[in-house]
């Protein structure tokens, strides 16, 4: 489904990503974890087309489509869902509304037709149920004066509601008390699913003890060092990255 | 290309979908203005004397004006001076038969030329639940729903019709809001304007249907000066909406409007604007200069005066829709969003005269500046010594689109008694990439995404119109910032 070769990026002149190379299949979870600085973040956000984060090299294949040709928009429109670190704050929007416009611009882009106020009232119902979130939030403005883990919980509806094909969640689980934490993991589980993948990009082991994912890989320094499956999760619980670090060094 | 440029670029190439010239026989008066102009107004609409010694009176006024200091040059605005014998005073479709009664008289064209705008004028095609007064240049074309209005014996007509119809109410309130002495531009209106709209609403009526007046410049080298008036009686409601535009050209046109809102005892009068009146092009090339003068008073105990705008158009926007606050309890609103985009320039807000006790005015601006525009709130709050216990609140938001446009705020505020609070509050904004970002992850394009972000800026005055412009000033606003961010 995604396919990473060898992708360097860089944000104010700074490289950050330095050559890396990963491939997601329809089906697997991948957790990218690492220390702060290393470029978990970064990833996260060019995979989005952010437009600060400038790309200096390789190539990114999306179902078969070359993902950075592509704007913010139309990667959005192909199925690729970013939940953000930082969710962003939009006054005077409800959610609702937000909602809506995004569900019908996606439709529209697939030659479907557009959903009417009740009809995207009935499906974001549906979904509010996944985060456990009564209706009130929908209209409440977008993250406007949500608390953090109502922002990473708005996060997780929105995915709920678009139905990515390829989620990438950046730091979805920082932050969170104990039972946040497992309304989101809960919502990510319910979403997995055979014909789409989800990338989770971690900087703690807490999370993967809800969502168990196929893959763990290491990101330190701007490269994936180690890539191994969810016991290497539990391992870097215990010894931390350091160790990850000496190795890269040795 | 950064943000900034392709802001510049997109409004450049915005669409004015309301720019064409109607080809319309006219009987049009000479350019100038002299007293044989204003005898010449007059006779033709066949106005009595009280009227023609009233024209006069403002004429001299104004003359007097002109000769010592010109027109006012306080307003954060510049623009070439204005040569007032240069414009045509009087501009009116020729009638194919007789009297405005009914729309048999009325030129084919005129009526196609509003459906075009969107406002139909043909009984079997009227809007619902809306009257329509239509002014074409110098004078009114048709009203609809007349008849059905006067059933609750309320008039609702041109303004010609009212002075030969009901002169008795005319000569009691014209002028007792904006006296012709009020300022440049009112002089100048009270004495040459042709027409506008009349509104009277009896004693404990509550009008069914929203009252409005449509505004249509077309005749090339006209000014427009209409006047609106309305008086709601003890008790009484009414919402009343005015619209505009004219042709796309490149010189400016002069529009030198004056409403005067007159609410007595409990009465409530809630006036609606959308203005998008030709904003002349991406250079500042042509446009109208829209310089109003709206004023409103709340003569009876309680009476509440709302004004909401949203002012998309004109080259230069000066306006400041305000209410005296004459009677105890009375209250006053202004819920305003003003945009300039490309060079268009606004200088405009309210004025809240606090004179009886326990009144109370809330002050709602959101400017919006975009490519080079520059947009000025300026606003007065006077709380007298006897208003005790006046209260007000004024909030001003800016939101800046791009790095050369420019918003100001001038907040006047005084208060000359110990038990009135007035409170102040102002943010500017921009929008930033990361909100744009934000949306266009979710799939919405570029253009969504500011109009989104715009009418979320903008809501708690939108949701001060009523139901049918609320629609139309959001799709306006979209139309105005189209590709303003890429």
């Amino acid at each position: 489904m995604l396919s990473i070769r060898d992708l360097s990026v860089g944000v104010e002149g700074k490289t950050i990503l330095r050559h890396l190379n990963l491939e997601v299949r329809a089906g697997e979870v991948h957790a990218v974890m690492g220390p702060n600085g290393s470029g978990k973040s970064t990833l996260a956000q060019a995979l989005a087309g952010h437009p600060a984060y400038t790309v200096t090299g390789g190539q990114v294949t999306y179902l078969g489509r070359d993902l950075l040709a592509m704007p913010p928009e139309e990667r959005a429109r192909a199925g690729v869902f970013l939940a953000f670190q930082y969710p962003i704050e939009i006054a005077g929007v409800s959610n609702a509304a937000f909602l809506k416009a995004a569900i019908n611009e996606m439709r529209a882009a697939r030659g479907l037709q557009e959903l009417d106020a009740m009809e995207v009232l009935e499906l974001l119902e549906q979904k509010l149920a996944l985060v456990e979130m009564d209706r009130s939030f929908l209209n409440r403005p977008v993250n406007e004066g949500f608390s953090g883990g109502e922002k990473k919980r708005n996060e997780i509806l929105q995915m709920a509601v678009l139905e990515p094909t390829l989620a990438i969640l950046d730091e979805t689980d920082s932050g969170l008390d104990i039972d946040a934490l497992k309304i989101v993991a809960q919502g990510v589980n319910r979403l997995r699913r055979a014909d789409n993948a989800i990338i989770l990009v971690t900087h703690y082991q807490r999370i993967l003890q809800y969502v168990e994912p196929d893959h763990v890989h290491v990101l330190f320094d701007g490269r994936i060092v180690k890539s191994a499956g969810k016991e290497l999760a539990l391992e870097l619980e215990g010894r931390g990255y350091d160790w990850i670090k000496d190795e890269v060094a040795a | 290309m950064s943000t900034p440029t392709k802001t510049l670029e997109a409004l450049a190439s915005r669409e004015y979908k309301w720019g064409f010239v109607s080809d319309i026989e006219a009987d049009t008066l000479p350019p100038g203005l002299n007293e044989e102009v204003i005898r010449l107004i007059s006779a033709k609409k066949a106005e009595p004397e009280f009227m023609l010694q009233w024209r006069l009176r403002a004429y001299r006024h104004w003359s007097e004006l002109e000769r010592r200091a010109g027109e006012p040059k306080w307003a954060n605005v510049t623009y070439p001076p204005i040569d007032y014998q240069k414009i045509v005073y009087y501009s009116a479709p020729k009638r194919q038969g007789e009297g405005q009664a009914s729309l048999g008289g009325v030129d084919p064209k005129l009526l196609e030329t509003f459906e075009r705008l969107g406002i139909p004028l043909a009984e079997q095609k009227r809007l619902a639940g809306v009257a329509v007064d239509a002014v074409f240049d110098s004078v009114s074309v048709a009203t609809t729903f007349k008849e059905k209005l006067a059933e609750l014996g309320i008039i609702f007509c041109s303004f010609s019709e009212a002075v030969q119809n009901h002169p008795d109410l005319v000569q009691k309130y014209l002028g007792s809001v904006v006296p012709y002495t009020d300022n440049f531009y009112a002089a100048l209106n009270s004495a040459v304007f042709s027409d506008g709209s009349f509104c009277y609403i009896p004693k404990g009526v509550r009008c069914p249907m929203e009252l409005s007046t449509y505004f249509r410049i077309n005749a090339a080298g006209s000014g427009q000066f209409e006047r609106t008036l309305i008086v709601a009686e003890e008790g009484s409601y009414v919402s009343y909406l005015e619209g505009c535009t004219a042709p796309m050209r490149d010189e400016n046109q002069l529009h030198a409007a004056v409403v005067e809102l007159i609410a007595h005892e409990g009465a409530h009068i809630k006036y609606s604007t959308v203005q998008n009146w030709y904003a002349g092009d991406a250079e500042g090339r042509g446009g109208i200069f829209n310089f109003v003068t709206k004023r409103g008073k709340c003569a009876g105990r309680g009476a509440r005066i709302s004004w909401t705008q949203v002012e998309t158009g004109s080259a230069i926007t000066w306006k400041y829709p305000s209410v005296i606050l004459q009677a105890d309890d009375s209250v006053g609103e202004f819920y305003s969003v003003a945009l300039t985009a490309n060079r268009q320039q606004a200088d405009t807000g309210t004025k809240m005269l606090h004179i009886g006790k326990n009144t109370r005015s809330t002050i709602i601006s959101k400017g919006i500046s975009a490519g080079r525009g520059n947009n000025t709130y300026r606003g007065l709050v006077r709380i007298l010594p006897r208003a005790v216990n006046a209260r007000n609140y004024t909030q001003c938001d800016s939101l800046l689109l791009g790095d050369r446009c420019g918003a100001h705020t001038f907040p006047y505020i005084e208060v000359a008694n110990a038990s009135s609070v007035a409170e102040h509050e102002a943010s500017t904004s921009k929008i930033s990439d990361e909100q744009l970002f934000y949306c266009k992850q979710r799939g919405l394009s570029g253009d969504n995404a500011v109009s989104m972000i715009i009418n979320g800026f903008c809501k708690e005055v939108f949701k001060n119109l009523p139901m049918e412009f609320a629609v139309e000033a959001t799709k306006l606003l979209g139309v105005s910032l189209e590709g303003s961010i890429g």
